[in-house]
């Protein structure tokens, strides 16, 4: 008997599992098709861009500033006992162009911007905003999540640029203006390593990242459920799946495109 | 009130035929019938949990039925495609149990919100029709309030203007008065009231308020069970010998309902 009750379990698990999956697959498709189709919500979508892009800068300033400080500080050190610390900017440049950088900044959008987006729509979910638009014959996806998907896509990208920049020049003011490193060094064997192809991961990596971050936290505060506990637990889940996503997708785009 | 002495010649705004719907196995619509007349007010009662609210989601669209057919202004709605369902939508407005106010916008702002989404009109007519709309229900001058400043009652009135402004042939309230006191419920019945008779429109209202909100209704509809047990007049309905009907006015729920809340 208890066999049977573990069996239909793991069943109704893994039938709940392909029916989200579906969903979510459903909700991306016509949230990107919405965002390209009229009418246009460019007031919208300016609005969701100060939001997710703008209103992140100080963070994303912040956070790359340390990072570079740390990979300036350990990259020397590190490189100090083979006597290579002319490397020091190729270490950082690519450690940041090809990984931290389109990580580390989808990560903090994530936790600042997405977990808000969630909770906001999760909100709207619970008191009948978004059926309220349903029935004014606005079509809720197009009103509310493509404006904030192509906020992401314009943001993501712009905001990873940033954060190698200011990483670069953080990783030099260690390594170079604290530690000694060659500053002339740290930035030609930066060019000369760093390929067009590194610059175009990055930028692929942080649109694709953005698509994930505000696909995966639009879904969860649009399906949030209509309880106390609803809002909350769909922004938790929001900020878990996207980041554990991120990186899940970084390793296979890194392993494919290196 | 009672303007339903030709009920027979008045064409029907809605028409409900065997409506079902089921949820994990709970059977919560189990077959419903009821014809809305045109111009009048039904108001639908019933237990907790008898299925008003769900029946009031496939009215207005929100959800769609097993089978069973809803006749909307002459249009079977129940097998639309997304296109078909909005101009049906934009037939009618909805007053939500909780106002359903966007709580990011101003008063003004929700009220123009249908009109600047939906319609062509200019700035100036939109303004007009906003400022008329909202003297029309008592809120003249608070355009630039946000609901989180409002009492329970404005913001009732307000989401009431957001579903009137655009003129909608078919008006359906979801508890109107639901966490309201006493007089401000008495109000909001007279607000009802009069904008149905200004505006000649047809409106359904789900509510809990019995008997009171019998003193605007021209028709009264039971559901018990997922089923329209009793539909006619208020005075038919009130004459009524049905036992089911009795009990749930005299606030006495029967063993039976209280299990079937939780069974069916």
């Amino acid at each position: 008997m208890q066999v049977v009750e573990f069996i239909e379990r793991v069943g109704a698990y893994i039938l709940d599992s392909i029916l989200a999956l579906g969903n979510f697959a459903l909700f991306l498709i016509r949230s990107l098709m919405y965002a390209v189709l009229p009418p246009y919500k460019l007031r919208l979508t300016l609005r969701q861009i100060r939001i997710i892009g703008a209103e992140s800068l100080m963070l994303i300033v912040l956070i790359s500033t340390f990072t570079g400080m740390v990979l300036g500080l350990q990259g020397y050190h590190t490189l100090h006992l083979f006597g290579a610390e002319d490397s020091l900017g190729t270490l950082v440049g690519l450690a940041l162009v090809r990984e931290l950088g389109p990580v580390l900044a989808a990560l903090m959008i994530a936790a600042r911007a997405g977990s808000a987006m969630a909770a906001e729509l999760g909100s709207m979910q619970a008191s009948e905003q978004i059926d309220a638009l349903t029935v004014m014959a606005i079509n809720p996806v197009q009103y509310l999540v493509s404006p904030r998907m192509i906020a992401g896509v314009v943001s993501f990208p712009i905001l990873t640029v940033i954060f190698n920049v200011i990483g670069i020049w953080a990783g030099y003011a260690v390594g170079c203006g604290l530690l000694g490193a060659s500053g002339g060094a740290y930035f030609n064997n930066l060019a000369a390593n760093m390929s067009r192809h590194d610059v175009a991961l990055t930028l692929y990596k942080a649109l694709v990242f953005g698509v994930v971050v505000m696909s995966v936290c639009c879904y969860k505060g649009y399906h949030a459920k209509r309880m106390a506990t609803g809002v909350s637990r769909a922004t938790t889940e929001a900020v878990v799946l996207s980041s554990v996503l991120v990186l899940a997708w970084d390793y296979f785009m890194g392993s494919i495109l290196l | 009130m009672n303007s339903e002495s030709n009920g027979k010649q008045t064409a029907n705004a809605i028409e409900v035929r065997a409506l079902r719907r089921s949820f994990d196995h709970q059977h919560v619509l189990n077959g419903v019938d009821i014809d809305i007349p045109a111009g009048t007010i039904t108001t639908i009662v019933g237990p907790s949990g008898c299925g008003k609210t769900v029946f009031l989601k496939h009215l207005n669209l929100l959800l769609r039925p097993d089978s069973g057919s809803i006749v909307i202004d002459g249009v079977e709605v129940t097998r639309l495609g997304a296109r078909g369902l909005n101009s049906v939508r934009e037939k009618f407005g909805m007053l939500f149990q909780a106002g359903a106010l966007f709580d990011s916008m101003s008063v003004y702002d929700n009220v123009s919100f249908p009109l600047v989404e939906k319609t062509r009109l200019s700035a100036r007519e939109i303004d007009e029709r906003v400022r008329r709309t909202l003297a029309a229900v008592g809120l003249e001058g608070m355009g630039h309030k946000f609901p989180s400043e409002m009492s329970g009652g404005m913001q009732k009135r307000a989401a009431l203007a957001r579903a009137l402004v655009t003129q909608p042939k078919i008006l359906m309230l979801d508890e109107p008065t639901t966490g309201l006191d006493p007089t401000r419920t008495g109000s909001i019945h007279q607000l009802v009231r009069k904008t149905q008779q200004d505006f000649g429109l047809t409106a359904v209202v789900v509510s809990h308020d019995v008997p009171e909100v019998f003193s605007i209704s021209d028709r009264v509809a039971f559901m018990h069970r997922g089923r329209m047990q009793l539909v006619g007049t208020v005075d038919e309905v009130m004459s009524s010998d049905d036992e089911d009907f009795k009990r749930f006015l005299a606030g006495r729920a029967s063993g039976d309902d209280l299990e079937s809340q939780v069974v069916s």
